[in-house]
């Protein structure tokens, strides 16, 4: 019913629901807000993971994950609440985009909606809030990239930079103790890629059994896979053959085939004529003259015992994936046809050792001394699937930062100097703006120096004290401090060597700031009445 | 439902299942389906204007979009009332036929059936009420033509276009970066416009999204973007003087279409048989690489064996490219679709500058640019942004923008913006309603008021006190016979639209007040309504 009292008519459908001004703005405070509380304990090198389990029935009820990351956290999630669902989509953008960050991203945007939230409580427009974080983050921003610095790709201070940021990466994570030791290995792995950015070429094998330190970067090359019975097991010097062609029946593919025939002899006569065909095939492989063939597709026993006959080793269903990387390591071109004999030369991938190897349980490939040296191989080995996996990610966070570091080169200091670097400048601008939308500068200042006291809570410290003394300490003029974790005091982070990657903090004020005001532009949701679904 | 009886007191049964059927009759049908569409109406209201908010809707799945594009937020609340429906409907026309104002349309609807409303209690007959509104439509129509301005949309570097395309931009989430948004929407339409014609395909226009990064990187590619890469994974990255081969016959060999049977009997059969197909892959590539062409795109799929062949002879290839990539790529490169291998010639291959794989972030994912193209007749607007409701958001903020531009290369008009011209035309309605010397007189009058909502709508949503400003800028008006006073929103210091430069398409006025005066015209004339009870 309106004031008026008619009785207002219904519009929506039935279980649709309609929430406006206030109601509507609360909702979606809540929403963010809780999401980044609860992401918020995993912030920082102190900070604590989370068990993830999955409901409803079956056995994925038996497996659980344990992280730190924050997408995999908010990924796994099932939330109603559509503000909520935006910081889990910013999370998600974060990770594609740059790999790390995507803690503070969902954090920051939520302390921005909380100091939001407390200006509208002041009754200050939405859109007023909004102008003044518009104004707040392009100075922050311009803070950010005026402290950041550059060093030259090949020089040994841009290689000192790529392991001081691997180590903050890895920091955060379960693997913080070995940190220095996965740190190097992360960056030997990312540097022989040698400037491309494609994480296909770094492989990494998990494998259960053994302690975290016993993982290691292999130089060469890991393929998951056996080789078939009866080969070599062990080949010096090969030359390997990549290939992605049918070798079982060897169908024809012309339209419309069907056999047909009237007597047993004729039977006979085809399947000879098949067999040919096959054989045919495999003469012409052994034209080019390998003495390793991997097929990403299975090989029957004919044409298998047929190479191996010949003394060629047979790798069999080797994956998309495995037989991209094989061919980049070996320098290999993937073969499909094999009508060219004379260019085996040039098809022909090499390297200098192909063996079997056992990493713990499993039998493996091993290709080492390839031609062309830009896939390697990171072996994980852990206690057990759950420290695994979260390594991996942690591992996957590390490789992604120093990728995005090599093509963007620029670096901040980490300890949350830069977070207070950009508070600093908000606050410095909020005195020079007229109008209310300072206010709303001072409160993106606060939300940006939440990151580094959310970091001091979660280590246990008295973030308070600690965050004021790094406010003084910088209006001092001492550019590199940052929070010293391990103390919990002020320290200097060019002697701690805690550095991070330009990219990942840019993106993340960006995201968060275009999120909140997204958020914060709404006054209205409407909710469609839920598809109704059949039950099977 | 009232019931009919007969003579004997029987009752009739007029409808079939008449008991379960609710009807509404008279005064009780206008005034709930008035209440209705106003209920709509409401809900757009506080989106107008450069201060709007935006609406969060969440769909039946639970996917949620934030968006303040008027069309769109209509279109997803899933309203079920018949004559709400009808402002739906009214939005969506709007946003066909022009592109914006798709929220004015319907809050101007809201505020006729507010006004429809009042005339109704004071015992006004609506087919009265309609007429005077339609009469009242013509003048408001006539004086806006009148106080429209021609403008060079080419001087000043097309700063008039930019302008208009700021206007469109800065109700939406991406007014921050209006200008460097309205700049790269109007470079986009006069790349692909003709301007003899006064035409603009926006076919031509591609607008791709891709989430990361931030509003601000967003570009426009003079060339095309596509959500594809090479068949194989050594096929060169880049090919530069691209000759391109377009092709809708996939690399397999043929299909025909009427039903056969190739009959093996034979062993001698079967071995020419494999040939034959092993000749396929041959001839297929060899047609194509002796035309000339340095690169293939398919909309269909390749045989392994076909697309080693292309990499042997160095032919770099696409596949399962879509049939609206293939057409334009067609019209941007000047390449023929060539259906049949067979007719392959050199004179239907298109040219491009260069064809070339770029990546984004860190996952991997590939897309293939297509630059400087012959005819250069077709560009991407590549979106990026935070999360991929910022990124839709963009999309229909850019489509809007795109539309006006387009709207002003066919018809140069403008009217002034900030609620202005709505003003101009209330103050010409509100003479002419004291020349009618009948019912319709109040109608006109009413008429006048509601144009009036619109400017009283806007100050409102930007914190303004909408009576003290609209009052100020009516009188203002009439004293300086000037049409171009409006509400100062975004406090620049004048009510000037002239000098705040916000210019809107004459034709998009004229559309939003002759459609929504006729979706009233038509809620106005319905005095029934019969539905089943349960709906």
């Amino acid at each position: 019913m309106d004031i008026v009292g008619n009785v207002l008519p219904q519009v929506l459908k039935d279980e649709a629901t309609e929430d406006k001004g206030e109601m509507a703005r609360l909702q979606s405070f809540v929403g963010a807000i809780a999401v980044a509380d609860l992401v918020k304990t995993t912030l920082g090198p102190k900070g604590m993971d989370k068990i993830l389990k999955p409901t409803g029935p079956g056995q994925e009820m038996t497996h659980i994950t344990v992280t730190n990351d924050g997408a995999t956290i908010l990924k796994s999630m099932y939330v109603e609440n559509p503000a909520a669902k935006i910081l889990i989509e910013i999370s998600k953008t974060q990770d594609e985009e740059v790999g790390d960050g995507t803690t503070t991203v969902a954090v920051l945007a939520g302390e921005l909606l909380r100091e939001g939230e407390k200006l509208i409580q002041k009754r200050i427009h939405p859109q007023h809030v909004i102008a003044g974080w518009r104004i707040a983050r392009d100075v922050a921003l311009k803070r950010l990239r005026d402290i950041s610095t550059e060093n030259d790709i090949n020089s040994q201070e841009f290689h000192d930079d790529l392991v001081k940021i691997a180590r903050t990466t890895l920091s955060s994570k379960l693997i913080t103790t070995d940190r220095d030791y996965f740190a190097d290995l992360c960056v030997k792995a990312v540097l022989r890629l040698k400037g491309s950015s494609n994480l296909d070429y770094i492989q990494i094998i998990k494998l259960p059994g053994g302690t975290i330190r016993d993982s290691y970067l292999d130089d060469g090359f890991i393929l998951k896979k056996q080789i078939t019975i009866g080969c070599k097991r062990r080949i010096e010097n090969a030359k390997i053959l990549v290939a992605n062609t049918a070798m079982d029946y060897d169908k024809i593919k012309i339209y419309g085939t069907k056999v047909k025939v009237n007597s047993m002899d004729k039977v006979a006569e085809i399947e000879a004529a098949e067999k040919e065909k096959m054989k045919h095939k495999v003469d012409k492989i052994l034209k080019y003259q390998p003495t390793v063939f991997v097929n990403r597709q299975l090989i029957y026993n004919y044409p298998e015992q047929l190479l191996a006959d010949s003394g060629i080793t047979v790798i069999e269903h080797a994956d998309f994936e495995g037989m991209e990387r094989v061919a980049a390591a070996t320098g290999a071109e993937i073969l499909s046809t094999f009508d060219a004999p004379e260019r085996s030369q040039q098809v022909l991938g090499h390297c200098d050792l192909i063996e079997e190897i056992m990493i713990g349980e499993e039998k493996m490939i091993k290709f080492t001394g390839c031609k062309k040296n830009e896939a390697c191989t990171i072996v994980l080995r852990g206690a057990s699937t759950h420290i695994l996996d979260e390594v991996d990610r942690s591992i996957h966070d590390a490789l992604c930062v120093l990728i995005t570091t090599v093509k963007n080169k620029r670096v901040v200091w980490g300890g949350g100097n830069s977070e207070m670097q950009m508070a600093a400048a908000c606050e410095e601008e909020a005195k020079k703006v007229q109008g209310k939308q300072a206010f709303a500068i001072e409160a993106f200042a606060r939300a940006l120096r939440q990151i580094p006291t959310i970091i001091c809570d979660n280590g246990g410290y008295d973030s308070a004290e600690l965050i004021q003394n790094f406010k003084v300490e910088l209006q001092k003029g001492n550019q590199t401090c940052g929070l010293n974790m391990t103390d919990g005091t002020i320290g200097n982070m060019n002697e701690l060597g805690v550095k991070e990657c330009l990219r990942v903090k840019e993106q993340a004020l960006m995201a968060a700031s275009e999120a909140a005001e997204l958020i914060m532009r709404v006054d209205n949701i409407v909710k469609c009445a839920p598809r109704k679904r059949e039950r099977a | 439902m009232s019931l009919a009886f007969d003579d004997y007191g029987r009752p009739y049964i007029i409808l079939r299942d008449q008991g379960q059927k609710k009807r509404m009759k008279g005064l009780e049908a206008y005034k709930s389906n008035i209440l209705a569409a106003k209920a709509v109406a409401n809900t757009l209201s506080s989106s107008l204007g450069p201060k709007g908010m935006d609406k969060m809707l969440v769909s039946p799945d639970g996917d949620v979009s934030v968006t303040n594009d008027g069309a769109t937020i209509v279109e997803k609340m899933e309203i079920q009332h018949p004559t709400a429906k009808l402002l739906v409907e009214l939005s969506q026309s709007q946003d066909a036929e022009i592109g914006d104002g798709t929220t004015g349309v319907v809050v101007l609807a809201g505020k006729l059936l507010e006004q429809a409303l009042t005339l109704l209690d004071k015992g006004i007959h609506p087919l009265k009420i309609s007429d005077g509104f339609d009469r009242a439509c013509d003048v408001a129509i006539k004086h806006l033509e009148t106080i429209s301005e021609e403008i060079d949309i080419q001087a000043n570097d097309n700063e008039a276009l930019v302008q208009a395309a700021c206007t469109a931009l800065g109700s939406k989430v991406v007014s921050k970066r209006k200008r460097e948004l309205g700049k790269i929407a109007v470079t986009a339409v006069l790349d692909v416009a003709d301007l003899a014609r006064r035409d603009v395909n926006l076919d031509l226009i591609k607008i791709q999204t891709k989430t990361g990064g931030s509003v601000e990187d967003t570009r426009l590619i003079s060339g095309i973007l596509i959500d594809k890469d090479m068949s194989h994974p050594q096929m060169p990255k880049e090919v530069k003087d691209a000759k391109i081969c377009l092709l809708t016959c996939p690399f397999e060999p043929p299909k025909p279409k009427t039903k056969h049977n190739i009959n093996i009997s034979s062993a001698d059969d079967y071995k020419k048989l494999y040939l034959q197909e092993q000749q396929y892959f041959v001839d297929m590539v060899k047609l194509v690489k002796n035309s000339g062409a340095n690169i293939a795109l398919c909309q269909w799929g390749f045989d392994d064996e076909a697309n080693h062949l292309l990499l042997q002879n160095e032919l770099p290839a696409v596949r399962w490219v879509s049939g609206t990539d293939v057409e334009l790529i067609a019209m941007a490169t000047g390449a023929r679709i060539i259906p049949r291998f067979q007719e392959i010639t050199p004179e239907k291959l298109g040219k491009a500058g260069c064809v070339k794989e770029v990546q984004f972030g860190t996952s991997n994912e590939r897309m293939l640019v297509i630059e400087n193209c012959q005819c250069t007749k077709a560009v991407t607007i590549l979106i990026r942004g935070g999360s991929q409701m910022i990124v839709d958001e963009a999309k229909r903020s850019i489509h809007d923008a795109i539309c006006v531009i387009r709207n002003l290369i066919k018809d140069n008009r403008i009217v002034y913006g900030g609620g202005s011209a709505e003003l101009a035309c209330a103050i010409q309605v509100l003479q002419y309603a004291d020349e009618v010397s009948s019912v319709e007189q109040y109608a006109i009058r009413s008429f006048a008021d509601a144009l009036e909502g619109i400017p009283c709508c806007l100050a409102d949503n930007c914190g303004l006190n909408p009576i003290t400003s609209v009052a100020q800028a009516k009188a203002l008006q009439l004293k300086e016979n000037n049409p171009r006073i409006g509400i100062d929103c975004m406090e620049l210091g004048t009510i000037d639209m002239k000098e705040q430069r916000i210019y809107e398409t004459l034709s998009s006025k004229k559309q939003q007040i002759q459609l929504a005066t006729q979706v009233v015209k038509m809620i106005l004339k319905i005095d029934d309504v019969i539905a089943p009870d349960d709906y």
